[in-house]
């Protein structure tokens, strides 16, 4: 493996039991993320894509252990030593926490309505042992200029914020301990659209002043061309399609990639006409169909989908595709090819 | 957490005030709002005044007895006499009723008892200091005479005083029984929700048993096993343990409910992702973001309180004189035939509805407020 | 072009809050006719909601629709301010469902959990149509097949919750059509959805538009769906229309700073990987905390000056285009 990949996941699963009856017993598991691997390089973003219920959310906090993953390694290369997260207890994690942290999607819910500005974004500071005030101050300071907030508004509490404005002070507290690794779970997807923007602008900044490595989790396809480098697609808890971002945009390899790429909406008028539309429902992770999850929505779909589960293979250089008739396919993207 | 008030600058604008606001002044700006439930903070003060205050407001001893005055009808005060303020009542007149051979007294329009405030009368003790000072008292009073405002019951004891006396005890055994059942409620609920497992199970199964049983056979059973010889303070502390130990289900519930829907809180999940410990995401993060909704919890919880108490005593299973409470007082009016003979016995009733429907609209009130989108 | 079947004229709902009069929807104008969309686009807080709850009479306390006409032309043929009519009247009653119906963004909070959907369509089909018991519950199927739910027959003793997010949003559009409403209000019909599913819930409204001659009034923040789905449109912000037209003139030639500023900062899956996004400078401000003057005037970068930041401009244009900014005229 490269030597500058931060993150190495690997054959991921999280099975959430299903429990019936008076002695909770488990008549089955929802398998919200099943057998998932990828890597992230120092430095680059890598999205996570998919629709609700794909179990990338549920990736995301296995990875950061809100969630303990049922099997498989995260390993976390820092400072030339390298550590499995799934594997780490609590109290040994607590150290390492530090070195990753996240960026929430509710810009609401994620800041304590109890808690002033300045407190929210020192925190993390004040546990992890600054305990003087006027070093944390000065630092507080410092990270609400980096997201561009006054400092003038360190004692107001977050009702008085907009939701840019408070998503901003999530990017600060997430940034407070110099973090490597951020997740950022759907960042934008609560802001209006003129904020977006700026949100999206400012995660592009500071990636590049404070050579951060983000995990970007979203849905929203036009959103995630704006910020990536590389692009992981997932459907139904598995990996279907990982690639370069302006590849996979322009020559999908994965018929669910091609579907979803043709389904955002895209700011022209008469655009749609060439639209692919699914047909069915996304399978029910509790109870996925056989073969190829997709294969029920799928329009290329052979008998040989329904009985065979294909597995994510690298089919050309930097290209990951989990179909068994990716070679064959000539699928239709958006925009231009990057010349080889 | 930061106390309210004390980031105080001088007269910052509307709405720097409102930005950096506590949630504990926003609950209260938004509790404000609510006419009714204001009113009923106020009310409830007063009661509670009145509740503490319950022997400088009676005029007679609530426990004395006196024979000749049985039965005597609700008297009014007159304010105005001889063309000045000088506020009397009228005195007494023993009567013998030619049919059935009975003493009775009856207001003697001839004769005026001038009243004075800050009287003497019995002795009690008001925050420790004896004292025998009361609001007002009868200045030229015979043996008889009284200020009956209220009436009086069957062995001739004011039913003002006694109703004074009586709030106090109801109104605190509520206080008392619900601070035992949230303490209870709280370690309860809380370590239900944060262990979970097999603890969780056991304390909600605990709840359910609780819960279920008829209360009526299982408060008789309880006080049938109290000993006679108890004192008056003894029956109350067990009455006050026996109400609360049925009634903090509910507030454990709400703590194991609240506790559980904060601990999916982005902000505790952001918390604990800096590496706060369990410790200080409980007591910093969780516990603060649910006082609101216990205050709202309790004052729910408290008329319910006081009604059990009421209940209880009624049927003679709580208090029995000669301690005095609203339910000791309604069992005085529990026969038809007194209430033909004395009708104004049924007036402790009105204290007990107006306090009841004030902590149900503060509860209210604090429970929006508290949570206006919930 | 044909006369419309809703017109509304200076329409303002405002709300009467202890901060002090919010107003939510000031002097808006829009028309809308058969067969055509009209998508009401805008932010957050721009009063889009507001606006379509105004035409459907359901504004919630303290708001209240203080001024303006919402002229309909009924199936009988007569028109109707609705703006005078009060709120719960018996006349308003029988607008909403046989001439305007509403789609919501969250179909689960607009059904109730105890009863089937099928006892809930039918419920409202009886309301309005008079019809037994087992016609009704015919018609639901009927509608239900329309509307795409496979297997109408067997799903139609489903409760909501056993339904997918699109599914309950079909069935939804199937209980608003079931009294042959000729007007549809969509508010934010496929946000709560996913993009698949968002797709596949346009692609119906536009079949049933095409076959029905239903008049939509779509409402959405996002201008992907706009793009797609409208004839018309109306770009609000902070209360006001600052811009209406044909969509393609909207999207070619924007003329208001706000819908220009506004296209470029979307995002797209046109654009190059890793490039910033132009933006509009500060936040929305709060509706309590409207702007003088024109309401976009702190964040726009034309700004002309203090004329903007003293005066509302008027509307200006002519036909279906106008636009309420000082660029184009009108300035005292």
């Amino acid at each position: 493996m490269n030597a500058d990949v931060i993150l190495d996941v690997r054959g991921l699963r999280k099975f959430f039991p299903i429990r019936k009856g008076l002695l909770r017993r488990v008549v089955g598991n929802v398998r919200a993320v099943d057998r998932v691997s990828f890597f992230i390089r120092r430095g680059e973003t890598l999205a996570l894509v998919g629709e609700s219920g794909c179990g990338k959310t549920t990736v995301s906090r296995c990875i950061l252990r809100a969630l303990t993953p049922t099997e498989g390694s995260v390993l976390f290369h820092h400072d030339g030593q390298t550590v499995d997260l799934a594997k780490l207890r609590r109290r040994a994690l607590r150290p390492l926490r530090r070195h990753m942290q996240m960026v929430f999607q509710d810009p609401y819910a994620s800041l304590n309505p109890r808690m002033v500005v300045g407190d929210i974004i020192g925190e993390p500071l004040l546990i992890n042992g600054m305990r003087d005030r006027t070093e944390r101050r000065a630092r507080v300071q410092e990270l609400m200029e980096l997201v561009h907030l006054p400092a003038s508004v360190m004692n107001r509490f977050p009702h008085a914020f907009s939701g840019g404005q408070r998503q901003r002070i999530g990017i600060a507290r997430a940034l407070a301990l110099n973090p490597s690794l951020v997740v950022a779970d759907e960042p934008v997807s609560a802001l209006d659209v003129s904020v977006q923007a700026q949100i999206l602008n400012l995660m592009l900044d500071l990636q590049d002043r404070l050579g951060l490595t983000y995990l970007f989790v979203a849905h929203d396809l036009s959103v995630v061309k704006h910020v990536s480098n590389r692009v992981a697609v997932m459907y139904v808890g598995r990996i279907v399609e990982v690639a370069e971002t302006e590849t996979l945009y322009a020559s999908p390899l994965h018929p669910y990639t091609e579907a979803l790429l043709s389904a955002a909406p895209a700011p022209v008028p008469g655009a749609v006409s060439s639209r692919i539309i699914l047909e069915r429902e996304i399978a029910d992770p509790a109870n996925p169909p056989p073969g190829c999850a997709f294969h029920p929505r799928c329009r290329y779909a052979t008998a040989r989908c329904r009985e065979e589960t294909p597995e994510l293979a690298e089919i050309a250089p930097g290209r990951h595709v989990a179909c068994l008739r990716a070679a064959e396919l000539s699928l239709r993207g958006i925009g231009k090819a990057p010349a080889a | 957490m930061r106390l309210p008030f004390t980031r105080r600058k001088p007269a910052p604008s509307k709405a720097e005030r409102y930005a950096t606001a506590t949630q504990l002044q926003l609950t209260w700006w938004r509790f404000c709002r609510h006419r009714l439930a204001v009113v009923s903070l106020i009310v409830l003060l007063l009661a509670y005044t009145a509740a503490i205050m319950a022997d400088f407001l009676a005029t007679t001893d609530p426990h004395q007895t006196n024979a000749a005055t049985s039965y005597i009808e609700p008297q009014a005060i007159h304010w105005f006499d001889n063309g000045g303020f000088h506020p009397f009542v009228y005195g007494l007149k023993g009567a013998r009723d030619m049919r059935t051979f009975k003493l009775s007294y009856k207001v003697d329009t001839s004769r005026k008892v001038y009243l004075d405030l800050f009287a003497h009368n019995y002795d009690y003790s008001l925050f420790g200091f004896r004292t025998d000072i009361h609001l007002f008292g009868l200045r030229n009073a015979n043996r008889n005479d009284g200020i009956y405002i209220l009436g009086t019951d069957q062995l001739g004891r004011d039913l003002w005083s006694r109703l004074a006396v009586a709030t106090r005890v109801s109104l605190f055994i509520g206080l008392v029984g619900v601070s035992i059942s949230l303490f209870l409620g709280v370690i309860l609920g809380g370590v239900s929700a944060i262990y979970g497992g097999w603890i969780d199970i056991l304390v909600q199964r605990m709840i359910e048993v609780v819960r279920s049983m008829p209360t009526i056979p299982l408060w008789l059973g309880l006080s049938a096993a109290m000993p006679s010889s108890w004192s008056v303070t003894q029956v109350y502390l067990a009455i006050t343990i026996i109400i609360s130990l049925l009634s903090w289900t509910d507030l454990a519930r709400t703590v194991r409910g609240k506790f559980l829907s904060l601990r999916e809180e982005d902000f505790v999940l952001a918390a604990e992702l800096a590496g706060a410990s369990q410790a200080r995401i409980i007591f910093f993060h969780m516990l603060p973001s649910f006082t609101s909704h216990i205050i709202a919890a309790v004052s729910l919880a408290l008329p319910a309180m006081i009604i059990s108490e009421t209940s209880l005593s009624f049927l003679g299973l709580g208090l029995r004189p000669p301690a005095i409470s609203w339910g000791v007082l309604l069992q005085d009016a529990q026969n038809v035939q007194t209430l033909v003979l004395a009708p104004w016995l049924l007036t402790v009733a009105v204290p007990v509805i107006i306090v009841i429907l004030a902590f149900n609209f503060l509860g209210d009130g604090l429970r929006d407020a508290a949570d206006p989108y919930g | 072009m044909a006369e419309p079947l809703l017109s509304v004229r200076g329409l303002r709902t405002h709300f009467e809050t202890p901060e002090g009069t919010i107003r939510a929807v000031d002097d808006l104008d829009f028309d809308v006719f058969e067969g055509r969309t009209l998508g009401v686009v805008g932010e957050s807080g721009c009063g889009k909601s507001v606006a379509a709850r105004s035409v459907l009479g359901i504004v919630e306390k303290p708001g209240r629709v203080v001024g303006g006409r919402i002229l309909l032309r009924t199936h009988a043929g007569d028109t109707l301010d609705l703006a005078a009519l009060p709120q719960d009247s018996a006349a308003y009653r029988a607008i909403r469902g046989p001439e305007i119906a509403l789609v919501f963004q969250e179909p689960m909070a607009s059904f109730s959990q105890y009863y089937t959907i099928g006892n809930q369509i039918t419920e409202a089909i009886r309301l309005h149509l008079r019809l037994s018991r087992s016609a009704a519950r015919a018609r639901a199927i009927e509608l239900l097949d329309m509307v795409g739910v496979p297997q109408p027959s067997r799903r139609i003793d489903e409760y909501p919750f056993q339904l997918s997010g699109g599914l309950r949003q079909r069935v939804m559009i199937a209980m608003a059509l079931a009294c042959d409403p000729r007007i549809l209000i969509a508010d934010e019909p496929t946000t709560a959805l996913d993009v698949t599913t968002q797709a596949q819930i346009l692609d119906l409204l536009r079949e049933l538009q095409a076959k029905r001659g239903l008049a939509i009034i779509l409402i959405t923040h996002d201008m992907g769906v706009i793009a797609e789905m409208a004839h018309d449109v109306a770009v609000m912000y902070l209360g006001r229309a600052v811009e209406t037209g044909p969509v393609a003139d909207i999207f070619a030639a924007p003329a208001h700073p706000y819908t220009r500023a506004l296209l470029r900062s979307i995002p797209t899956v046109l654009a190059k990987p890793r490039t910033h996004l132009p933006t509009i400078a500060g936040s929305i401000p709060m509706p309590s905390a409207r702007p003088a003057g024109c309401a976009f005037s702190p964040r726009c970068s034309e700004v002309l000056g203090d004329v903007c930041r003293q005066t509302e401009p008027p509307a200006i244009g002519e036909g279906a285009r106008s636009v309420r900014c000082f660029l184009h005229g009108g300035a005292p």
